[in-house]
């Protein structure tokens, strides 16, 4: 049996650590055992809140499927090539995460807004920006894809390129080195990525509020029901959102966990 | 002639790898010998296409593939860290060339017992190579490498990560292998003793150039170059100061080497052609000296005992019968005697 020696060390650095688990923990705690049942069993019947947690689901899936298409690739040539102006385009990827999401949501309006040349172009096709689904998809996405990008790259960068040089001159080719060595081993990062910025995609609400307050996402719905009935009608509703989000990431999480035999 | 390689240049940030060229000739085990940092990897790397030189022209078979890409070289490489896949089997590894290169499946699965034959890893077909021992590992990424090469395998340093009694073991089984499969080997190493055991032919590059390139018989009979000779564990090689008819002067001791046509600048006196005794004697030898004792170090069938002559620092290999009889101890007394064949000048 191991046996745990408890140092100076090892409790200062434990009392601190449980500072913080603490101050993530309380107002959480605190937030589910406050609702009432009577709250919540109202909460459960409520459609206009389901109907905005499935809105708020679909939205970051839609933001994150999206962005790992195209997110991908981009992971991949950061971390595998070395091109002058690399530094600025990790820049670019991190910009996101650094501005205001109020912010973003104008910067986005500016160029997807109701008389912009995008939003004419696709108008006829019939896709709206402004109040509609597309546009808190890509307000999700323009905010979280730095997590999704990051993450994959790291995944990436984890596999020694030897590994991909010996399979090209064994005779594959650059596709399919990607698709049969690099994906493979890189898919948990790439999923983790995923789980990420799918999180990130349903908290956002300064850029989504911006574009859209309607159809209402589950955290403006929150923010509304907070400002027009107060606190205990807001509460319901957060519960919900904060159980059923808890689920999803356990449930994800799991799956992405790291192998516990990955070295070798 | 195999493989060609014509002025070769490529710079890679602060390293370069300046003009190189060389000839591997077919059915050859070549090695090329240098410590690490000097560029052999990169060299490799520009044979197998995963690398472009700035510079020259690679010919295999008659044919420019400079700028043909790897996968259509098939120059496999082996690395010293095997580089398996991790995510496969051993016989999904073993395979992948062959799939990748259109042989279907049945036919992949055919060839590669056979190649897992030839290495004895039939048993590990259907395992993880996480669960594989490093001798293992290593068979089964040459396995890889064997199966689809199509006349040349690169080997980059592909034993210096087992430990010594496993390395002598592969090392047989790689010459066995080569001989075998009337393979073109190239393998790279820093270690001189794989060098000369594996070679047919030994390149020695020493300060990003290819200083030298021989069979290990010549490498260490006809030294050529100081370095070099350094450089592969060879003793007793020195400057030459002074010049006359007959004799040279070597840190001041004066060695008679007989006729030789012109002056040259450095001597290598052969440790195992001198001489230790306890009295002087009278001998045709013409290089009598007395000594003096500085140290001796146990090897594995002879002693090499060093001694002084004045400044010169002779090393003298002898039997561990004579190193007993001799009763040989630090700062004890000799006469060290070698004839003036035993002086190599270069």
């Amino acid at each position: 049996m191991r046996k745990y020696r408890l140092s100076l060390f090892s409790i200062t650095f434990l009392l601190l650590g449980s500072v913080v688990l603490a101050f993530i923990i309380a107002p959480l705690a605190r937030l589910i055992l406050a609702a009432s049942n009577q709250e919540l069993g109202q909460a459960l019947h409520d459609a206009e809140l389901w109907s905005s947690i499935w809105l708020t689901l679909r939205a970051a899936a839609a933001a994150t499927l999206a962005s790992t298409f195209f997110g991908v690739p981009l992971a991949y040539l950061l971390a595998r090539t070395r091109f002058p102006g690399r530094a600025v385009v990790l820049g670019i990827v991190d910009l996101p995460i650094m501005i205001p999401h109020s912010a973003a949501g104008i910067a986005l309006l500016t160029l997807i807004g109701r008389h912009s040349v995008i939003q004419r172009a696709t108008e006829p096709l019939g896709i709206n920006f402004v109040g509609a689904e597309a546009g808190i998809a890509l307000a999700m996405a323009f905010v979280s894809v730095p997590f999704l990008i990051n993450a994959a790259r790291e995944g990436f960068t984890a596999i020694p390129d030897r590994i991909e040089k010996v399979a090209r001159t064994l005779g594959a080719s650059r596709t399919r080195v990607f698709f049969t060595i690099s994906l493979p081993m890189a898919w948990r990062g790439i999923l983790s990525g995923m789980v990420l910025m799918w999180a990130r995609g349903i908290s956002e609400f300064g850029a989504v509020v911006i574009i859209a307050y309607h159809p209402m996402t589950t955290p403006v719905l929150v923010f509304q029901r907070f400002n027009d009935y107060g606190l205990a009608s807001a509460r319901a509703a957060a519960v919900i959102l904060i159980l059923v989000c808890a689920a999803g990431f356990s449930i994800l999480r799991f799956i992405a966990r790291p192998a516990r035999t990955e070295s070798l | 002639m195999t493989l060609e390689l014509r002025s070769i240049r490529k710079r890679l940030g602060s390293f370069e790898l300046p003009q190189l060229d060389l000839t591997v000739e077919e059915e050859e085990y070549f090695v090329l010998l240098g410590p690490s940092g000097v560029g052999k990897t990169v060299l490799l790397e520009i044979i197998a296409g995963l690398l472009t030189p700035d510079s020259g022209q690679i010919r295999w078979r008659g044919q420019d593939i400079t700028t043909i890409p790897p996968e259509r070289r098939g120059f496999a490489i082996v690395y010293q860290d095997y580089a398996l896949f991790p995510h496969m089997t051993v016989m999904q590894n073993i395979i992948y060339g062959l799939r990748s290169r259109g042989v279907g499946r049945i036919e992949a699965i055919a060839k590669a017992s056979q190649t897992a034959e030839l290495l004895n890893i039939s048993p590990l077909l259907e395992r993880m190579p996480q669960a594989l021992s490093g001798g293992e590992q290593q068979r089964v990424a040459l396995a890889r490498a064997l199966v689809v090469s199509s006349g040349l395998l690169l080997l980059d340093e592909p034993l210096s990560a087992v430990d010594l009694r496993l390395r002598q073991r592969l090392q047989r089984e790689f010459k066995r292998i080569q001989q075998q499969t009337g393979t073109t080997f190239m393998h790279v190493t820093h270690d001189v003793d794989e060098a000369v055991l594996l070679g047919h032919r030994v390149g020695v590059m020493l300060g990003d150039r290819l200083r030298r390139v021989g069979s290990p018989a010549d490498l260490f009979r006809k030294p050529d170059d100081p370095d070099v000779a350094t450089f592969v564990g060879m003793r007793n090689i020195f400057p030459v100061n002074d010049y006359e008819k007959g004799f040279c002067r070597a840190n001041g001791v004066r060695i008679h080497i007989g006729e030789r046509a012109e002056p040259y600048p450095h001597i290598w006196i052969r440790p195992e052609e001198i001489l230790l005794s306890r009295e002087a004697f009278e001998s045709s030898a013409r290089n009598q000296f007395p000594c003096l004792v500085d140290d001796w170090e146990f090897q594995d069938v002879l002693v090499n005992v060093r001694v002084r002559i004045g400044d010169l620092t002779l090393n003298v290999l002898v039997t561990y019968g004579s190193f007993e009889k001799l009763e040989i101890e630090r700062g004890g007394k000799l006469y060290a005697t070698f004839k003036s064949s035993a002086v190599h000048c270069f």
